[in-house]
């Protein structure tokens, strides 16, 4: 049978290899060639070495964005995880209307990054003018707002998750917690949780990946106001790109270093599921 | 249990309040469309009064200063083209690549495992310059790109799919005579029908709202998607017309909207089974 099929090889693999080569492979390779040159078009690429990477570090406003968004990533990836997952227990008990709960709080999910951005503008704008301020005038504003917007956005999208989690929990177990005597409090903390593991670590790795690659909220709710200061790195990369001529090469550098920090968070999650895993 | 009832009761009224305020972003919004765009600012929370009501003419302006329906008509064609050409290769791949057994299958499957975690950052500079080479920087060409670099997901989900066919099936279509294709459209397409819907309603969403990509591929003077619209609304320096703006937030929302409502299951499904895979 491998045979017969071998022989449709072209039908069957090239539309896709031939796409994924002009859409991921060879824009990937070319942009780690280009990291080490300096060039304005590909043509006038000029190899340099590792100045592009020195320039990086040494940008101000690339470590700030750095940490801002590392602050970001942890900030949102607790607060999304433990509202979604009260919310997930909560619309799990028996209570009238849990469906129309659910497909209310994940609604938001389903909208784009830029038109989020801008009805939460509007709304974060309406009330600090309340106070004689706006966004664009300070970072934290911009930072919790950025919070508020994501949470908005993925609370629901956990919360689905998590709610399958739930409910792949044997009713068994729970029952033999209970007739051995434990509360409600230690059936949730010594046996819901622990259960629960798998899709802790899944609803983790999206939350914190997502503040890291999070852009298209950046730009649309505050485009990095006042001064580059709310920038995240996703922004700071384009920006790098697109808002400074001759300075293309030390974008695709900070490029390359976004793409080993995302990688590395990637494989660390790997382990911590397989550690997981081996436990069950 | 008379306790346990009015506990119930009790978490039915709290949810409907918290429900109303999680909707409420997306209400205000739907208020201020109706408003003068001169007030959109000065008070966002207010009820249009009968001075500051315009009816629908944030919605004409939207529609006739900004070019959004084209848009809408954009948005669409790119969303369904890329889709349907995503499911259609990227099943036929996966099929294929877990069938035949080679290095070539193997080093294919762990490619698209990889482009999965890669940030859009990364490429975006040298995509668009390779689509700017390839004339891709239509409508009809970035379909090529949402395939490359939408691939990944699709295969590998696809992919997880297809091992969990019992292999006797295709033998027995493929002993009776069925060529390679002719066993894939009849018999393994309809069997990975579930794979299908959660993989499309995936890929949708994405290309959908996606920003980023059509805005750095496409010729944008000429094809422009929804969610280059509205950040041409805004971004553009000068006037700002924050009227046809709101309209167009509200535009941009409800086909969202009608699409959750009518494939509900279908998308949480979708969302529950991507998330498991990634």
């Amino acid at each position: 049978m491998e045979k017969a099929i071998k022989k449709y090889m072209p039908i069957f693999v090239f539309p896709t290899l031939a796409a994924f080569i002009i859409g991921f492979i060879l824009p990937f390779i070319l942009g780690i060639w280009l990291s080490f040159c300096e060039f304005t078009t590909v043509t006038d690429a000029k190899f340099v070495g590792f100045s592009n990477y020195i320039k990086a570090f040494q940008d101000p406003d690339f470590l700030h964005s750095f940490w801002f968004t590392a602050l970001f990533a942890i900030v949102s990836l607790v607060v999304i995880n433990v509202f979604a997952f009260l919310l997930a227990l909560a619309l799990t008990q028996k209570m009238r209307g849990t469906n129309i709960f659910r497909t209310i709080f994940f609604m938001p999910n389903l909208i784009g990054g830029i038109v989020l951005g801008y009805i939460w503008q509007l709304i974060i704008n309406g009330v600090l003018a309340k106070y004689n301020t706006a966004l664009a005038l300070n970072e934290w504003y911009g930072f919790w707002g950025l919070i508020i917007l994501v949470s908005w956005q993925q609370i629901g999208y956990m919360m689905i998750i998590y709610i399958a989690g739930l409910q792949a929990i044997p009713g068994d177990i729970i029952e033999a917690a209970q007739i051995d005597g434990a509360n409600p409090i230690q059936r949730l903390f010594k046996v819901t949780l622990p259960m629960m593991m798998p899709s802790i670590t899944i609803c983790v790795f999206l939350s914190i990946t997502n503040g890291f690659k999070l852009f298209d909220q950046n730009l649309s709710l505050t485009a990095g106001e006042p001064s580059k200061l709310s920038e995240l790195m996703a922004l700071n990369i384009y920006n790098t790109f697109y808002g400074r001529v001759g300075w293309e090469g030390v974008g695709q550098a900070k490029a390359v270093i976004f793409f080993i920090i995302v990688v590395g968070i990637g494989m660390w999650q790997l382990k911590a599921t397989r550690a997981k895993e081996v436990q069950q | 249990m008379k306790m346990k009832r009015t506990l119930s009761w009790v978490g039915t009224i709290v949810f409907t309040i918290l429900g109303l305020i999680y909707i409420a972003p997306i209400i205000i919004v739907l208020i201020n469309s109706f408003k003068n765009k001169v007030y959109i600012n000065l008070e966002p929370f207010k009820l249009p009064s009968a001075e500051t009501w315009t009816g629908l003419s944030n919605y004409a302006s939207a529609i006739n200063q900004y070019g959004f329906l084209d848009a809408v008509g954009w948005t669409v064609f790119i969303t369904v083209g890329s889709v349907l050409v995503i499911l259609l290769c990227t099943s036929m791949c996966a099929w294929y690549i877990t069938r035949v057994k080679s290095t070539f299958s193997s080093a294919m499957y762990a490619l698209c495992a990889v482009s999965m975690v890669v940030p859009f950052q990364m490429v975006m500079f040298t995509l668009s310059l390779v689509a700017d080479r390839l004339r891709l920087n239509t409508p009809w060409g970035i379909i090529i790109i949402y395939l490359g670099f939408g691939a990944g997901l699709a295969v590998f989900m696809f992919c997880g799919f297809v091992k969990s066919i019992p292999l006797e099936i295709e033998e027995a279509a493929m002993i009776d005579g069925c060529t390679p294709l002719r066993t894939f459209f009849t018999i393994v397409g309809p069997i990975m029908k579930p794979t299908y819907i959660s993989v499309g309603i995936l890929e949708t969403m994405w290309i959908w709202n996606d920003f980023l990509l059509p805005y750095l591929v496409l010729d944008i003077n000429k094809y422009k998607t929804i969610s280059i619209v509205v950040q041409y609304m805004k971004g553009s320096y000068g006037r700002v017309d924050m009227g046809a703006i709101m309209a167009a937030l509200i535009m941009a929302v409800i086909p969202v909207i009608i699409f959750y409502l009518s494939c509900q299951k279908h998308i949480i499904k979708g969302v529950a089974a991507g998330a498991v895979k990634g």
